[in-house]
């Protein structure tokens, strides 16, 4: 119980730690995303969320990381003598520079005035939903409908929950099914659809259907009465352009292929060159302003053992496998005649191998 | 109520061509909080700091520096990233047309509906009409706000949708994680999970879910604006933790078939 306790206030902290109240419109939270790199000090990533994820019974302690990059150009902000530049809140009353704890949320009324809410005044309206993702319903994974997605993130197993975790994960996949849920996180209720991939869960927030508008609304007329003509010459060009999956360029973003390579060519000229890699790495100081690694963290709760089932001849199998590329994880699947390999990428495979008792 | 189109364009796919105009489909219910400060309840600002002198650079003076993982960076002017952005222009090019279920769902950002422009009537009715036949989604990239888009060509309640794709660079690759391990899986837990799912089976439903949170929020707020304080709701009880999994799924399975 006390563990528990721990828990959940590790939680409100982080929640406290990280809000910055979404900014108010589109391209302001492009900016913050943009800006992410240089945002206070670094931290290391802690869950967004932890609570629990129950299927009947079953309940798993679970901790929930973001599946997306915030940023999708990583440029730094510096003055104009090259030093880089940290994000700061400031008071504009009184012009401190503030820590988060300064910070406090508020509600702006109509005269203008703030009523100021606590994060546990936000958690304690909800107190169940806060901390509990219930999954009463299971979908067809096909059936949920892309223009309700609003963003995925990754869920990892916490002490005790990796048998459950896997047992669920694999159950999902093999039946093409979501969960679905309410829940609430950071002040917010999200409606989420759990998903299961390579014997990862990851959580897709959707939005409401209140959030969604109808063709109608928009003054949309629903369209009628097509001629036959000009859908058989459409359906022709839609034939012309099918493929069975994306090229991978088009995929990038143009505009960060572009800024890459001017800037590597300004590199290579040594123009405004504000800093260069030393010769040899292993000298350089640990960057200490570098963004906190989530991808490691990832790595780290994720690719975990159930501690009762990892007899230690296992251990060197598994550490062969995180370094191992797709190419050699087939070779091995083909070997063990694992079924549906082909379309597997590296971590459906491993997870297949795993499974199959390798 | 009729909106506002926050583009016009032509939609291209081979030789065929469709005028719209794009619409948001999205309405923001959210309820927005500002940071303030916590002492003096006064909005609070972001600005830049140079760490070392402490010095305030006002934003649009800060310049931008690209910097890779080997520790080399470099200083990218203004003029050099203006000339960066892409050339204006009216069309959304459809790449391909991919089977429904081919983009990871973590590319989906915003949907915008399409609507016909003028003289695109037709043209406009005929889309929706093949996009159903082929049951296909289309890649679709253009120029919109200075900034390249890619999106996805589909359908919402018959009319044609475009949903906003996150690049690669955006999303996290699963292919470097790797999943949690043990032994075997027991063959009668799966069993008795798929049999547990099948029971708690439904179709997809988004509109029997309602934000009634968002309504605890606003009434809370209401209560303290009108003086009263926030009423503490008691703790939840918390569910049991079974340790044996299969009686846990069990006994789930027993619980539904009674309820169901």
């Amino acid at each position: 119980m006390a563990k528990r306790k721990a828990a959940s206030s590790k939680a409100r902290k982080t929640r406290k730690a990280r809000d910055k109240s979404a900014p108010k419109t589109r391209a302001a939270r492009q900016q913050a995303a943009n800006d992410n790199n240089d945002t206070g000090t670094p931290q290391r990533p802690r869950p967004f969320w932890s609570g629990t994820l129950s299927f009947g019974l079953v309940s798993l302690p679970v901790g929930l990381y973001p599946a997306h990059r915030g940023s999708a150009v990583s440029l730094r902000m510096v003055d104009e003598a090259g030093q880089r530049l940290r994000r700061r809140y400031r008071c504009s009353r009184d012009g401190k520079l503030l820590e988060r704890d300064d910070l406090i949320r508020g509600y702006e009324t109509e005269d203008g005035k703030y009523i100021t809410v606590e994060d546990e005044e936000l958690e304690a309206l909800a107190p169940k939903k806060s901390r509990e993702i219930d999954l009463r319903q299971f979908v067809e994974r096909d059936e949920l409908d892309p223009a309700y997605f609003l963003r995925g993130y990754f869920l990892t197993p916490e002490e005790g929950a990796i048998k459950a975790y896997r047992l669920l994960a694999r159950a999902m996949e093999e039946a093409d099914r979501a969960g679905i849920a309410t829940f609430v996180m950071r002040g917010h209720e999200y409606v989420i659809a759990i998903v299961a991939e390579g014997g990862i869960l990851r959580a897709e927030t959707l939005r409401f259907a209140d959030t969604l508008r109808n063709p109608g609304d928009i003054g949309l007329p629903s369209p009628e009465k097509p001629r036959a003509k000009d859908i058989q010459r459409l359906q022709g060009a839609i034939k012309t352009l099918r493929a069975e999956a994306p090229d991978d360029a088009p995929l990038h973003n143009p505009n960060i292929t572009a800024i890459e390579s001017l800037a590597r060519e300004k590199l290579k000229k040594n123009r405004d060159v504000l800093q260069t890699a030393p010769d040899d790495p292993s000298d350089e100081e640990e960057p200490g302003e570098a963004p906190p690694d989530l991808m490691a963290i990832l790595k780290q709760s994720l690719a975990v053992t159930e501690p009762d089932s990892a007899p230690a001849s296992t251990a060197p199998a598994r550490e062969n496998y995180a370094n191992a590329t797709r190419a050699h994880l087939y070779a091995l699947a083909q070997e063990r005649n694992l079924a549906g390999r082909s379309k597997m990428n590296r971590a459906e495979l491993i997870a297949a191998l795993h499974n199959a008792g390798h | 109520m009729s909106a506002r189109a926050i583009f016009k364009g032509v939609l291209r796919l081979a030789d065929e061509k469709v005028p719209v105009k794009l619409y948001s489909a999205v309405t923001d219910r959210t309820v927005r909080f500002r940071l303030l400060h916590r002492r003096d309840k006064a909005p609070v600002e972001q600005i830049l700091v140079n760490p070392e002198s402490g010095k305030i650079v006002a934003y649009k003076e800060a310049q931008r520096a690209w910097a890779n993982d080997e520790g080399d960076m470099v200083l990218l002017r203004k003029d050099e990233l203006d000339n960066l952005k892409p050339q204006k222009s009216r069309d959304l090019t459809v790449q391909c047309f991919l089977p429904a279920g081919a983009l990871d769902h973590r590319r989906y950002d915003r949907p915008y509906y399409l609507g016909p422009d003028d003289g695109g009537d037709a043209a406009w009715r005929a889309l929706a009409a093949a996009l159903a036949r082929s049951g296909r989604e289309g890649l679709v990239s253009w120029v919109m706000r200075d900034k390249h888009y890619l999106g996805a060509l589909r359908l919402h309640q018959s009319v044609p949708m475009l949903v906003t794709l996150r690049y690669s660079e955006e999303i996290i690759s699963q292919d470097a994680l790797t999943p949690p391990i043990g032994r075997a899986l027991d063959a009668r837990e799966l069993k008795m999970a798929a049999q547990l799912m099948d029971m708690l089976a439904a179709p997809f439903d988004p509109a029997q879910y309602q934000d009634d949170y968002r309504e605890s929020v606003l009434a809370m707020l209401r209560r303290k604006a009108g003086g009263g304080r926030a009423r503490k709701s008691m703790p939840a009880q918390r569910r049991r933790s079974e340790t044996d999994l299969a009686q846990a799924l069990q006994a789930s399975l027993e619980g539904a078939r009674r309820h169901g």
